[in-house]
């Protein structure tokens, strides 16, 4: 495969992964280093700096869209940001003691229980509509937006925002120490901990997980991780896909984009495991 | 987790004459309920909010695009041995991790300064890089002025976190 090949197919699928991780808010990553890995034999640690990359270029190319669409939760997404960044940038320095074998199979185990809490809570639709959350009501967390697949103004309120701290704390950490994953703890924590609805965590997850993944791209830049040719693709695919993406969050319905990230969630988490444990 | 988890069926009212069962740490600062009017006024005010930083995204998105485009079309232009979809020049010669490619700022600069492709591409990648920052500095405006102190501090607290971690990465 020549360069030039090389380029085209990855562009291709970095759109495919761009419209997938914008919809169920998990990043262009959990396809990009699979794929640069898999199907390309790409080194774990160049993926990784890929899947960064892909990462923001999900966040910023969905995000443009939903917060005019006023699904992204702002005010929560900053707030839980203080936790992500500070384990973003903690993982980042931990990255490098961890053998890859312990990364896999970590990563997979959490992955499991993130799909088995998410699935759980299929059958919840109606968002809360009181909170007694100390926090969420100081800092005016709870919100409301308007549902295009139900046609009609949905207004939540957020609850356990002190676990959704704990978890977004370890999101981080997760994002930096794999480039991906940190989509994956950051819906659970804002569906099951926070009760927020689907969609809401969803958009408000890739809003942050932009913010988050810069937190430890400058040490991947300099540790020599952001390869061009590889970047050059994904950034560009995952960036128009995302936008195509985002579009397609605002029509489908809650428990769709629930469905979709459980099913995601545990393939990814059965394909860790495997290459942790049976490499 | 449990405790938080269930919300005790009574509705959370602020209201400034209620100093609130254990506010959390500063008794004086308190949301009082809106007037209609007010609350009109600070729809229209978090809306300018929301488009701003929306605008802010979209900027950064398309000149990032550009700046990758065009490094990407430098790279092939360069080295036309890249360009055959058939033959024997493998992308694992660059996808290995023995490739140069700059990955400190003073190598970014002599590349750039040398019109290579790659010094391009990666610029383009650190502009991107760069828009989630931007977002958080313009989210610390926003928040001013939308006259929310807790949520500026919040937010400026988010952007040092950032800001650090790019200082931190050069040590």
């Amino acid at each position: 495969m020549t360069p030039l090949d090389f380029v085209i197919s990855l562009a291709l699928i970095s759109v495919a992964a761009g419209v997938l991780g914008s919809l169920i808010g998990l990043g262009g990553g959990v396809v990009i280093v699979p794929v640069l890995t898999l199907l390309y034999h790409v080194d774990i640690r160049l993926a990784i700096g890929a899947s960064i990359v892909s990462v923001i270029a999900t966040s910023s190319g969905a995000a443009a869209a939903y917060v005019r669409e006023r699904m992204t939760n702002l005010r929560a997404g900053m707030f839980l940001e203080i936790a992500t960044t500070t384990g973003a940038v903690s993982g980042a320095y931990l990255t490098t003691l961890l053998p890859t074998r312990f990364l896999f199979v970590f990563f997979g185990l959490v992955l499991a229980y993130s799909s088995f809490v998410t699935f759980r809570r299929r059958h919840v639709a109606q968002p809360l509509t009181v909170s007694n959350d100390r926090l969420a009501n100081y800092f005016n967390l709870h919100g409301s937006y308007y549902d295009y697949a139900e046609k009609r103004e949905i207004s939540y309120k957020v609850v356990g925002t002190k676990a959704g701290l704990g978890l977004m704390y370890v999101a981080g950490l997760v994002s930096a120490l794999l480039g991906i994953g940190s989509g994956a703890l950051k819906v659970p924590a804002m569906d099951s901990a926070m009760h927020l609805p689907m969609k809401v965590s969803s958009a408000t997850s890739n809003f942050m997980i932009g913010v988050t993944a810069a937190a430890s791209a400058g040490v991947y830049f300099i540790r020599g991780q952001i390869d061009p040719i590889i970047a050059a693709p994904v950034a560009a695919g995952v960036l128009l896909g995302a936008t195509l993406g985002a579009r397609v969050l605002g029509r489908v319905t809650s428990r769709t984009v629930r469905l979709v990230f459980v099913i995601v969630l545990v393939i990814i988490s059965l394909e860790m495991l495997q290459k942790g444990i049976f490499p | 987790m449990t405790d938080l988890n269930k919300p005790t069926g009574y509705s959370h009212v602020h209201s400034s004459s209620e100093p609130g069962p254990s506010g959390i740490g500063r008794p004086g600062y308190h949301r009082r309920e809106l007037s209609p009017e007010e609350a009109a006024v600070m729809e229209e005010k978090i809306r300018k909010v929301e488009l701003a930083i929306s605008m802010v995204l979209r900027i950064g998105v398309v000149v990032s695009v550009l700046v990758i485009a065009s490094g990407l079309g430098l790279m092939f232009f360069h080295h036309s041995d890249y360009l055959p979809i058939r033959g024997s020049f493998s992308y694992r010669e660059l996808t290995s991790q023995s490739t140069p490619f700059p990955h400190t700022f003073a190598d970014l600069g002599k590349s750039i300064s040398h019109g290579e492709g790659q010094g391009i591409v990666v610029l383009g990648v650190l502009i991107l890089i760069l828009t989630p920052i931007l977002r958080v500095a313009v989210g610390v405006l926003s928040f001013l002025y939308e006259e929310d102190i807790p949520m500026a501090l919040v937010t400026l607290f988010v952007l040092v976190v950032l800001i650090g971690s790019f200082f931190l990465a050069g040590v």
